[in-house]
Formats: structure tokens, C-alpha cells, sequence
């Protein structure tokens, strides 16, 4: 074939191919493993967190293209930030840096924030000192 | 890059001769068979002869059995609610099996949003119709069986000729969808004792916009589609002469070439599955394995912990077509009903590849693809959290069981807080 057509776009193809912060942490300050209610999709992210920031992230993902995207595209977008920035993440993050997903993919943004919020939540937990920041109540409902 | 297609299901290419035959038919053959002059009289001729060619490749008794449609999905809607319409006042119950084509499916639905009811007959685990199932589904207000002879998507041949046996005892006219297999695979009517039985051309090298359904004088039918009295008043519309003479023509070359089409890609097919067991673990074949149950172009894949549209793009990325009934790759966000009807684990269903086989591949194919599809399978699980989690214990595995860890779909369940579908 002379011209080469994808299904998704050129960004999300990109981080699909070649996706950034892919693995595990060893000694991992917070991980947040979700799944999907809606297709069966499993994401799990994994934090490195030092004076209150994320130092690094990870991420490991059972799914489609658009999932493998947008946890990669997640991981990069966080690096760097404050826990109490990241508590405030939105999927729409994740969209726009990914230059957008077709409709019936904009899931696999959500599942990509809520193994973020569930790795914030996992490290809270064991910083007691924080429980009153805990995200739970800040996560959107896909 | 090399260039597999191995989704032969889905389509396949015109032969030239094909295209060659429908040429002329475009240009200066063009005139409206319902025309009554020279110009119609000409693409009579054409319709004719198609028909012809069609009634030949099923071994149908008489050319007028044959109906033109537009394609595989508008002859189920014409056979399933043509017949259920018909016979409105005999009976409302249809008998379906549970693994029909969505065209078959959804036209039952409608059906039964409208009054009638339907049993859908269940399959086992290999897909394979349960015939006392099916006896005890048919009810004296029973109008219609609709079984196919080969599934779409696994592959499973059925026992059609014992279904034919069941519905000429019990007098229901029996429709069989013929879509998965005509022109790969020998379809008899009078064998199958079917009252009614549809396939399309673009499965076997003819073009796409014509499909056609036999009908013998067992099926009362009425039209669904209104208008002029094209068909026998069966199916009202213009017909699409150009792809008719094409289909015709694919249906003369498939009826010469059908033995090699057997003997090519059963060769292929055996070679495939064969390498893919060896090379990748934690692999299973959905459907019967490749012999006389299976037909010989189909290989239906479920690869454990990974899903199946990533396998199907990086496929595609490498040159490979193939398909897939994951959740991720439908648009209603559901597996395969299929897959669903054999009781496949959601997980694995999750990971569903689907390779279907032609002509035009060959032995080389199939070792690239060998080699391709494990490179892409490692890599893929290199990237799920599932093959780590069974690696460490956490989760089991359903195709091999190591009696370590939790059900996948528990650990799903777990995460999500929700059951998978």
C-alpha cells in the first residue's frame, strides 16, 4: 500500500509504538491498580514521590491502543507535579495532550486518571498525615 | 514490509477476471433490466445468466430460486423477517441458534420488539449446535429455524445436515446462512434440506453491493423493501447489474476452484496454529482445532494477558491484517456475542484474534507472521501488569492453570469494583 492510513492519531499512535515511562518502580512510594467496569481494560501506575512531588511514574497496561497512550501520555504529564496538583489531574489532560481520542475511547483517559488518583490515595494511606487530602472525593465518574 | 492479509472474512480482492467480466456492464451495458427495450433486454440476459451461476454453486434446483439483494445483511433481514411476516398468522416464534450473525440477530430482536418471541438453541463449548437443544425449541407455532453453516467468527462447521433432518420432521422451513462458507467450502441445499439459504460474493473474490439469498417454494416470503416488481416482487429496487455478472462470474470460479481453496488453506491453516502453539504460551484456539469441524480458512486466537486491539494494531503496524472480537475493538464496548455463547472466560475473549486465510497466501506469510505475532505478544506483555501478576503468583492462568493465585476476572472485578460483562 502506497499510503499508510491509522486508526488513531498521529500522537496517540506514537505513545501506542513507543510508550514512555512503561514498567514498574521498584520501591514504589504509591501504586494504583483499576480496571475498566465498561470494556475489561487493567492500569496500573506506580509513583516515586519526595517532598510532596512526583519524582516518577510508571505505568503498566492491560488494553487497547488508546489505553497504552493514555497511560503513557498520564506518566508524562505528572512527572513533576505536587500531590496536591496531581489530586486535582483531569482526564481532559490526558485528551488534549494526546491531541484527542475518538468518543468511544475517552474511557481509557479516565481509567488512566483514576489509576493516577488510586496511586495517590495508596501513598496517602500510608502518610497518615495527609488523609485529609485524600483524592476519593474528587474523582469523576466516567 | 511484506503484506499479509489475513482477513479474508471480512473481504477479499475482485479476480481480474471478475472485474474484467464486469466492466463492460458500467459503460456500454448500462440499461435498467426492467427496461423493455434493447438496452434491458441486454443486462436481462446478464441477470440471468448470474443467476444462473449462483443456483449452480449451491446446487439449487432452479435459477429462480435465486434472489439478488444488496448484500449478506439485507438477505437475513429478507429471510428472517420476509418468512416471519408471511406467516404472521400461523405462528410469532422464531428458533435461532445463539451464535447467528448480528444481521440474523438483530432482525430476530426487532421481531421480538414487535410481538414475535424466539428461541435462541445454545452451542457448545466449541460452538457446535446442541440438536436436542433445537428439537426441544421448536414449537407447532414455530414459522422459522435459522441455523448457519458456518460460524462467522470461530469458524465451527455445523451439523447442518441433521438440523435440515430435524426442521423436514417438524415441517419449519429452515434458513441457512451460508455468509462464512460459500465459496470455500461445498453448500448443498438439497443436502442441507434448507428452505432458504444467503451467502455474498465479496467473500469469494466477487465485488462488494450484491447479495444473494435462495429461496425454494418451502418459505413463504414477503418483501421488506417496497416498490417496483424486481425479484419476483421479493426485493423492489434498480439491481446493481455490474456487481451481479461479477458475483456470478466469482461463483462459477469458486464452484472449479473449491477443492484447491480446501487443500490451500487447510495446508496454511495447519501450519499456522501449529507454529503459534509452539512459539507462544498461554495461547488457545476458540472453535474446533482444524479438521473436519472447523473450516480450513478460520483460526479464532485468544492470547493470555494482553488484549486484542493492541495485537491488532501492532499487527497492522507490521504489515499483517487480521481482526479481532475484543471488547476494545467493538464499538458497543462488548465482546463477541460469540465468544460469549461458548462460555470463553472474559479475559480471554479480551485478547481475541481473529485470522482468516486465502488464495493469496502463502507459505512465507505464514512464518512471518509466526515470527511477527510472538515478537508482538512479548512485547505486549512486557506491558501488562497481568502477565507480571502472573508471573508473580497473583492471578492464574485459565488456559494452563498452575493453581496459583486468583481468576483473572476476580482480580478484574477486584480493581474495578464492578464485574466484568
Amino acid at each position: 500500500m502506497s499510503e499508510t492510513y491509522t486508526l488513531y492519531n498521529s500522537t496517540v499512535m506514537e505513545h501506542f509504538m513507543n510508550p514512555r515511562n512503561m514498567g514498574d518502580l521498584k520501591d514504589a512510594d504509591g501504586v494504583g491498580e483499576v480496571g475498566a467496569a465498561a470494556c475489561g481494560d487493567i492500569m496500573k501506575i506506580s509513583l516515586k514521590i519526595s517532598n510532596g512531588r512526583i519524582e516518577d511514574a510508571r505505568f503498566k497496561t492491560f488494553g487497547c491502543g488508546s489505553a497504552i497512550a493514555s497511560s503513557s501520555m498520564a506518566t508524562e504529564l505528572i512527572k513533576g507535579r505536587t500531590i496536591d496538583e496531581a489530586m486535582n489531574f483531569s482526564n481532559q489532560e490526558v485528551v488534549d495532550a494526546l491531541g484527542g481520542l475518538p468518543p468511544v475511547k475517552i474511557h481509557c483517559s479516565v481509567l488512566a486518571e483514576e489509576a493516577l488518583k488510586a496511586a495517590l490515595e495508596d501513598y496517602v494511606k500510608k502518610h497518615p498525615e495527609l488523609a485529609h487530602k485524600s483524592p476519593a472525593s474528587e474523582t469523576v465518574a466516567a | 514490509m511484506r503484506q499479509v492479509y489475513l482477513d479474508h472474512q471480512a473481504s477479499t480482492p475482485v479476480l481480474p477476471e471478475v472485474f474484467d467480466a464486469m466492466k463492460p456492464y458500467f459503460t456500454e451495458a448500462f440499461g435498467n433490466a426492467s427496461s423493455l427495450h434493447q438496452h434491458g433486454l441486454r443486462v436481462r440476459e446478464a441477470l440471468k445468466r448470474s443467476r444462473g451461476q449462483m443456483a449452480a454453486l449451491i446446487n439449487a434446483d432452479s435459477a429462480e430460486e435465486i434472489f439478488f439483494t444488496s448484500d449478506g445483511t439485507e438477505s437475513a433481514n429478507l429471510a428472517i423477517k420476509g418468512v416471519a411476516y408471511a406467516n404472521e398468522r400461523r405462528g410469532k416464534h422464531l428458533v435461532v441458534s445463539a451464535t447467528e450473525h448480528p444481521s440474523v440477530m438483530q432482525s430476530v430482536e426487532f421481531l421480538e420488539r414487535q410481538g414475535w418471541t424466539c428461541t435462541r438453541v445454545p452451542v457448545d463449548a466449541d460452538g457446535t449446535l446442541q440438536l436436542e437443544a433445537l428439537r426441544a425449541a421448536i414449537r407447532p407455532e414455530t414459522v422459522l429455524v435459522a441455523v448457519h453453516h458456518v460460524n462467522h467468527d470461530i469458524g465451527t462447521i455445523q451439523p447442518i445436515r441433521e438440523v435440515g433432518r430435524v426442521c423436514a420432521e417438524t415441517g419449519v422451513p429452515l434458513y441457512v446462512d451460508c455468509e462464512a462458507s460459500a465459496g470455500w467450502l461445498p453448500v448443498d441445499v438439497r443436502e442441507f434440506g434448507a428452505a432458504m439459504v444467503s451467502f455474498s460474493p465479496h467473500r469469494f473474490y466477487g465485488p462488494k453491493g450484491v447479495g444473494v439469498l435462495y429461496r425454494n417454494k418451502k418459505a413463504r416470503l414477503v418483501s421488506v423493501i417496497h416498490g417496483g416488481v424486481q425479484e419476483g416482487g421479493r426485493r423492489a429496487g434498480t439491481e446493481n447489474i455490474p456487481a451481479i455478472v461479477g458475483g456470478g462470474m466469482a461463483a462459477e470460479i469458486s464452484l472449479t476452484e473449491l477443492p484447491r481453496r480446501i487443500a490451500h488453506t487447510a495446508t496454511l491453516q495447519s501450519r499456522l496454529w501449529k507454529g503459534l502453539k509452539e512459539r507462544i504460551p498461554y495461547i488457545r484456539l476458540n472453535g474446533p482445532e482444524p479438521g473436519p469441524r472447523r473450516i480450513s480458512t478460520n483460526l479464532n486466537l485468544s492470547t493470555e494477558f494482553i488484549e486484542g486491539e493492541g495485537q491488532l494494531l501492532l499487527c497492522d503496524l507490521n504489515g499483517i491484517a487480521v481482526a479481532s472480537g475484543s471488547s476494545c475493538v467493538s464499538k458497543s464496548l462488548k465482546i463477541s456475542h460469540v465468544l460469549a455463547a461458548i462460555g470463553l472466560d472474559h479475559a480471554l475473549a479480551q485478547g481475541n484474534i481473529i485470522m482468516t486465510l486465502g488464495m493469496a497466501n502463502t507459505v512465507e506469510d505464514v512464518d512471518y507472521t509466526l515470527e511477527t505475532f510472538a515478537k508482538i505478544v512479548t512485547k505486549l506483555r512486557g506491558m501488562s501488569p497481568m502477565w507480571d501478576e502472573f508471573q508473580r503468583g497473583v492471578i492464574d492462568s485459565v488456559i494452563a492453570p498452575t493453581g496459583r493465585g486468583k481468576s483473572f476476572s476476580q482480580h478484574a472485578a477486584d480493581v474495578s469494583g464492578k464485574a466484568a460483562h
